[in-house]
């Protein structure tokens, strides 16, 4: 049996390294993948919970942001082609025209 | 109408009638009148109607009279409407006739109806001579409405009423007065008639505010208005109470009454047409306060001192009148002065208590006031056509070549004055009917025997030398100069040689205008047959309503010095203006033996002028004192612009406007706006439109609330 922590601790080092890419890179579609990181962290973390603590909750709320993430995937896959056609470009930098 | 018990016998039921026969008759003259005076028969049938009017009041009157005679005198109400019904206040619109009510309505009535008799010829060339006919008709409707007016004084149960009448009557002389009221009493385009009404309306406010006083305390003492009420009361007041309300009525009478101090308007009132000055301002309305005194008898026989006032406010006035109507030229105020005298005459007397002495000259003046002043109506006009027929004959002679009239027309106008003494003279030949009638006149106004003036005025002075000395010889002179006076006007304007071309030319008028003046003579000459000595009828008459009078005995000295004063007077008048005639242009002989007394006489002692200088100036200068001071600059200037306005000004625009609005609300708005402006340029430097530092922003705010959740 693998004791948790280690799950825990994978956990971690998966959403800091989302969350890296996601402050470190300035291509839309990595960051995309960044984020995907973040979201499939965070699930690992639920599953272990739910394992060590036998409970279900944590295993249904992974199905639903599966779902949740399976939906974003469309929408942000749309949005990132259609920044594209304008911009020819997928650079976030690029994209500051509601700058202040 | 509903009538009570005590009317059923005699014709009391038609009483109303002496109102609403005037009523109808100016009704008709309103309506029709100018429909009638398109047709060529329209002027006789306007005067016709007011004529009738008039005729029908003054047979209602006699039929009043007469069933009140057969009534033993006793006084008997018509109640006729409803009037005020406040609280304890029951006034009924009722007429009261008693004898002496009636002895009012039949002088009224029948001088009225004679006057209005004369006045169709008199108005006609009138109006021909002033060049409006329309004003015909208007003429007529305010003498019917005199007559209503004078009718509803006389006849009234209560003073409210008869205030109501008194009213009325001071409308009509107003409307009247100033019927020309475009022009002088010389046909020139002025104010002066118009002034002279004016002058008539506000002198007699003046003295229907001292009778509004009284009728005011009247009221607060006695509780009603109503003539019986109020003198069945009369005991329980006190003195100082009655002594307040009568003074303050004879402040009215002073007004109505021409009496001194208020006089000054009846000889301006002649500015009015003759008939008016007749009707109104010698043989009626003038008498009014005369009347008021003596149905007030009950009232005034309480309180002697207020009586005395009364007297000696009429001995002086008759004397003082008297000494102006000397020295007058016009034919008119001569005549205008003499009824002051006269009515000061009656005031004296009804002021000594001798109601009927007072009344029986009321009535004898009314006849021979108003035939002489309707005599020198007749002068006037005889000398009007004479003028006339000169300018036209010589219009005549002119109108043979056109340069003539050229010339003519541009000469101005030459201001005749028909009605100045000085112009006339030697009209006995050419006007013999109204000279005839004038000298009966002039004998009853002097007292001659045994012209009416002579009994009437006899008794007042009888009266006088029984109780009251002092007035006996006030009005014994007055009676003297009254004789003086008038034998210089027959003089003057009827002896020696016409001094102008108008009297040398002038014609005799109409009979419409001479017969109802010999009617008028008839009465002046056998008036004194109402109350002669030993008889006393009308004294007899007027104890019914006035109570238990003390009829003195004829005293052969008193009439024998008055008579043999008048005679003088006459005979002195002769030697002064008879003997050596006035010429043209001559000045009144008088004025050298007199010098400063005579001048006085013919600037009416400068009442007029004194009156300005007293009151109308002081008035004047209160008034612009009053408008420029206190009002334009304390209130205007200094009020309302310096305090008023000044710190309305200074607080909206200093407090209000600088320190609260500018600094305070606009500062507040203004830095708020400031203030965002500012906060929000530090802001917007957040928005730098890198995602990714979004990104840090929502990783960092993640954290330091995940960590405020964990540490706390």
């Amino acid at each position: 049996m693998v004791p948790e922590i280690y799950y825990i601790t994978l956990s971690a080092i998966l959403f800091t390294m989302g969350a890296l890419g996601v402050l470190a890179r300035r291509n839309a579609l990595i960051i995309f993948m960044s984020v995907e990181l973040m979201l499939n962290a965070a699930n690992l973390a639920f599953v272990s919970f739910a394992n060590t603590f036998q409970q279900l909750d944590g295993q249904i709320i992974v199905f639903f942001v599966i779902a949740v993430a399976a939906a974003e995937v469309a929408v942000g896959l749309a949005l990132i082609v259609a920044i594209f056609r304008s911009k020819h470009s997928i650079d976030v930098d690029q994209m500051s025209n509601l700058k202040g | 109408m509903h009538l009570s018990e005590t009317v059923n016998t005699g014709f009391f039921f038609l009483a109303p009638w002496i109102i609403f026969a005037p009523v109808v008759g100016l009704l008709v003259n309103i309506i029709f009148g100018g429909w009638f005076l398109k047709r060529s028969w329209g002027e006789a049938a306007v005067g016709t109607v007011a004529s009738l009017a008039s005729g029908i009041a003054f047979a209602v009157s006699a039929l009043l009279a007469w069933s009140l005679s057969a009534a033993h005198g006793e006084v008997v109400v018509v109640p006729f409407a409803e009037w005020i019904h406040i609280g304890s206040l029951q006034l009924d619109w009722t007429f009261r006739v008693d004898t002496l009510s009636v002895t009012m309505m039949l002088a009224v009535s029948g001088v009225g109806t004679l006057i209005h008799i004369y006045a169709i010829g008199y108005m006609h060339e009138d109006v021909r001579f002033k060049k409006d006919e329309k004003r015909y008709q208007r003429f007529f409707v305010f003498m019917n409405l005199f007559i209503t007016m004078m009718m509803l004084l006389v006849s009234s149960d209560s003073y409210l009423m008869l205030f109501v009448g008194w009213e009325g009557v001071g409308l009509c002389s107003f409307l009247l007065i100033g019927f020309w009221y475009d022009m002088d009493t010389l046909g020139r385009p002025s104010w002066a008639n118009s002034n002279a009404a004016n002058k008539a309306f506000i002198a007699n406010r003046i003295g229907d505010f001292g009778f509004l006083i009284a009728g005011f305390i009247m009221f607060w003492a006695f509780g009603s208005f109503q003539f019986d009420e109020v003198f069945t009361q009369v005991g329980a007041i006190a003195p100082g109470i009655i002594t307040a309300i009568t003074l303050f009525m004879l402040v009215g009478v002073t007004g109505k009454s021409a009496q001194i101090p208020l006089y000054v308007w009846l000889p301006d009132a002649m500015a009015g047409p003759t008939p008016v000055s007749a009707l109104i301002h010698a043989a009626t309305m003038v008498t009014a306060g005369v009347y008021l005194v003596t149905r007030s008898a009950p009232l005034y026989s309480t309180v002697p001192a207020a009586q005395y006032v009364v007297a000696l406010t009429g001995a002086l006035t008759a004397l003082f009148a008297a000494t102006i109507a000397v020295g007058q030229y016009d034919i008119k105020k001569v005549l205008a002065y003499s009824t002051i005298s006269q009515l000061g005459f009656m005031v004296a007397a009804v002021g000594m208590g001798a109601y009927v002495a007072g009344m029986f000259h009321l009535v004898t003046h009314a006849f021979f006031k108003a035939l002489l002043f309707l005599s020198a109506g007749s002068v006037i006009l005889g000398l009007e056509r004479g003028h006339h027929h000169l300018s036209h004959h010589e219009g005549h002679q002119g109108h043979e070549g056109s340069h003539h009239e050229e010339v003519r027309r541009t000469e101005p106008v030459e201001v005749f004055d028909p009605g100045d003494m000085r112009n006339m003279g030697g009209l006995r030949k050419t006007m013999p009917v109204t000279f005839w009638l004038y000298v009966f006149g002039t004998l009853a106004l002097a007292g001659i025997f045994p012209f009416a003036g002579f009994w009437s005025k006899d008794e007042i002075l009888l009266d006088a030398s029984l109780h009251y000395p002092d007035i006996y010889w006030i009005l014994t002179l007055a009676a003297f100069l009254t004789a003086f006076y008038m034998g210089r006007q027959i003089w003057m304007v009827f002896f020696g040689e016409p001094r102008h071309e108008a009297a040398a030319h002038a014609e005799e008028s109409k009979p419409i205008i001479t017969i109802p003046l010999m009617v008028l003579a008839a009465l002046a000459l056998l008036g004194g047959g109402l109350n002669l000595p030993g008889a006393h009828t009308l004294g007899h008459w007027l104890e019914h309503t006035l109570g238990e009078i003390e009829v003195p005995e004829f005293s052969l000295m008193v009439a024998g010095v008055s008579t043999a004063l008048a005679l003088a007077a006459i005979g002195i008048s002769w030697l002064v203006y008879g003997r050596n005639p006035l010429k043209a242009e001559q000045k009144d002989p008088l004025k050298k033996p007199l010098g400063f007394l005579f001048t006085g006489m013919e600037n009416k002692w400068w009442v007029d002028e004194g009156y300005k200088w007293l009151i109308l100036d002081n008035y004047v200068r209160l008034s612009k004192f009053l408008a420029e001071v206190i009002d334009w600059r304390f209130w205007h200037d200094w009020f309302h612009e310096k305090i008023i306005a000044g710190t309305y000004n200074w607080l909206s625009n200093i407090a209000l406007n600088k320190y609260a609005d500018q600094q305070g609300i606009d500062a507040f708005a203004n830095g708020l706006g400031e203030w965002t402006k500012e906060v929000s340029a530090s802001l917007r430097r957040v928005q730098n439109g890198f995602v990714r530092s979004y990104a840090l922003s929502v990783l960092l705010g993640v954290v330091l609330i995940l960590g405020y959740l964990l540490l706390k």
